[in-house]
């Protein structure tokens, strides 16, 4: 089943949600939800005997810094019985970003979540357990958001959250990346 | 009574922190903790070039340092649109069925000698150091080769070692015998084992715990047969299944994988050609041969530039799964067209495994934790990394 197919099959079962197909480079079946739809697509997704996809693989994100919308979630998932595998994609903003959580339709999601808000700071809500994961507790700023700081030199200040300008940011993240043509 | 498990326990394969409530000897409630090994790789992994991340997704999942760098190198070469050459698809059938063999033994090896049968430690790790010793033959570097490349091999397989090979596969069933005669019927192992530690098909799968945890559990899903890569589907093998998903279960189809990998190595043994293509032929990827840079002004530009540069990939996303030792595993990478990664993320099939851990071991004994977690096979590097 491609993208545009899987589509529409996901807008019959969820009634006027926004669901769109998309293009990727691998031709892996991709669609964008957006971000209030995703309970109700991820509940169509498991339960339709004829999608039933009932292995969530991995939550993940990725932080497209500087660009509007900013980050996107993204949610592998399997269908066993059928044979099929797609990845459902959801655009947040920069500021607040905040996606309902599916450890209810998927129990597997709930360290996957915890890894992202922990590295990404993106926040699911009715998470039954909030926490960091794998950074410690009293940890600031989330390590991988594009404008934490990687390879400054900075006397390192405890306690003391490390103060960079945007300019600095920008530079660092850019530092010795070739683009193509 | 609350006992706080590792995170210097010796059975916690690393460093798993476990708070356990205890009634007497009954697990009340467990909370694992992890993060002790949190290096940072998939932030670190942003600022390399692309042939720079294989060193560090080899040493994520530690025990399965090929399988790690192939999905990898396999997730980028999507993005290339690259078609790497048939013989390159064996190498990597081979070399990833050894790992399978190598990560299985340690497993098998750590997990007797938990729960008390030390003597398969001694054997297994005998024979897994013939594996090192065919990693070192062919990279120079026993546990993390870095022998993958986006677009092949770093080169072609050394002199010898199919023979190698071949000496290794003649050698191994015998010994899987003689584990299978100290564990298999072992009284004292049954006990520890059977009926511990149980989980059903459908929770295993929707929490993650694919791969050898599930299959134990009765369900049949392996990526090889599901989703093939590397011409999965024209080899001959089964996928060992069990009903009962408990510790025991999980034991039977290690051990059934560990003489399917073997029957899957002599196939590929089989079908690679003693000399032949060892990477794509593409100038912007693949290095171009030694002796022609020390003779040649245009393999020198070639060589300089993708040894100082590296090469660019297209903008995109790509996830290839693959079946390595603890289930589907994968690397979720994100190109912006530039020479680094923008965003490289691993499946990693412990973290999942370990997540479980609490389902699996609230209710039981004390003294079947340390079966459990040996059972989940849990490697603290995949589960942090």
């Amino acid at each position: 089943m491609d993208s545009t197919a899987l589509a529409a099959v996901l807008q019959e079962a969820a009634p006027g949600a926004a669901i769109e197909p998309a293009p990727t480079a691998d031709l892996h079946t991709t669609i964008y939800v957006s971000a209030d739809d995703l309970p109700a697509v991820a509940q169509a997704l498991r339960d339709r005997p004829d999608l039933a996809f009932d292995f969530l693989a991995e939550i993940t994100a990725a932080d497209y810094w500087p660009r509007q919308p900013r980050y996107e979630v993204v949610y592998v998932l399997v269908s066993i019985a059928n044979r099929l595998r797609l990845r459902v994609k959801v655009r947040l903003p920069a500021d607040d970003p905040h996606v309902a959580t599916v450890c209810r339709i998927w129990p597997a999601a709930n360290w996957l979540e915890r890894e992202v808000w922990d590295l990404f700071g993106i926040a699911f809500d009715g998470h039954p357990d909030p926490r960091r994961l794998l950074m410690p507790e009293d940890w600031d700023g989330f390590p991988l958001r594009k404008d934490y700081p990687v390879q400054i030199r900075k006397t390192p200040n405890a306690g003391q959250p490390l103060q960079v300008t945007e300019e600095e940011f920008r530079q660092n993240v850019m530092k010795d990346r070739l683009t193509r043509g | 009574m609350t006992v706080n498990m590792g995170p210097q326990h010796p059975s916690t394969h690393g460093v798993l922190r476990l708070v356990l409530e205890l009634d007497g000897e009954t697990v009340l409630s467990c909370a694992p903790t992890i993060g002790y090994l949190h290096t940072g790789i998939e932030k670190t992994a942003e600022q390399k070039k692309w042939q720079q991340v294989i060193p560090l997704v080899e040493r994520m999942d530690y025990l399965s340092a090929q399988s790690n760098s192939m999905a990898f190198c396999m997730s980028v070469e999507k993005l290339l649109g690259l078609e790497v050459p048939q013989r390159v698809r064996d190498i990597r059938v081979l070399l990833a069925e050894l790992q399978r063999i190598n990560s299985h033994l340690v497993w098998l090896g750590t997990h007797g000698m938990e729960v008390g049968a030390v003597s398969v430690m001694l054997y297994a790790f005998r024979e897994r150091e013939l594996l090192l010793n065919l990693n070192e033959m062919l990279a120079g570097f026993r546990l993390f080769p870095s022998y993958m490349r986006v677009g092949g091999l770093r080169e072609d397989l050394p002199r010898g070692f199919d023979d190698a090979v071949k000496a290794f596969l003649e050698r191994m069933p015998l010994k899987l015998d003689e584990y299978e005669d100290l564990l298999t019927k072992n009284e004292i192992y049954l006990k520890r084992t059977q009926g511990v530690g149980v989980v059903s098909q459908a929770d295993a799968i929707a929490w993650g715990l694919v791969g050898p945890i599930a299959r134990a559990a009765g369900s049949d899903y392996d990526v090889r047969k599901y989703f093939p890569y590397n011409g999965y589907e024209t080899y001959d093998f089964n996928v060992p299944t069990q009903t009962k998903g408990d510790v025991y279960s999980r034991y039977l189809v290690r051990v059934a994988e560990l003489r399917e990998s073997m029957k899957i190595c002599r196939q590929a043994l089989e079908r690679i050609s003693p000399a032949g293509a060892y990477a794509v032929d593409d100038p912007r990827i693949t290095p171009p041969p030694k002796d022609k840079v020390y003779t040649e002004m245009e393999a020198l530009i070639q060589h300089f530039l993708i040894y100082s540069q590296g090469f660019t990939v297209p903008a995109g996303d790509a996830y290839v799964p693959v079946e390595g030792p603890r289930g589907e595993q994968g690397f979720y990478v994100v190109s912006d067209g530039s020479n680094r990664p923008w965003r490289v993320k691993s499946r990693a099939p412990s973290l999942l495994a370990c997540q479980a851990l609490e389902r699996l071991i609230v209710g039981g004994l004390i003294a079947d934790v340390i079966a459990v977690i040996g059972s989940i096979d849990v490697v603290m590097g995949d589960v942090d990394r």
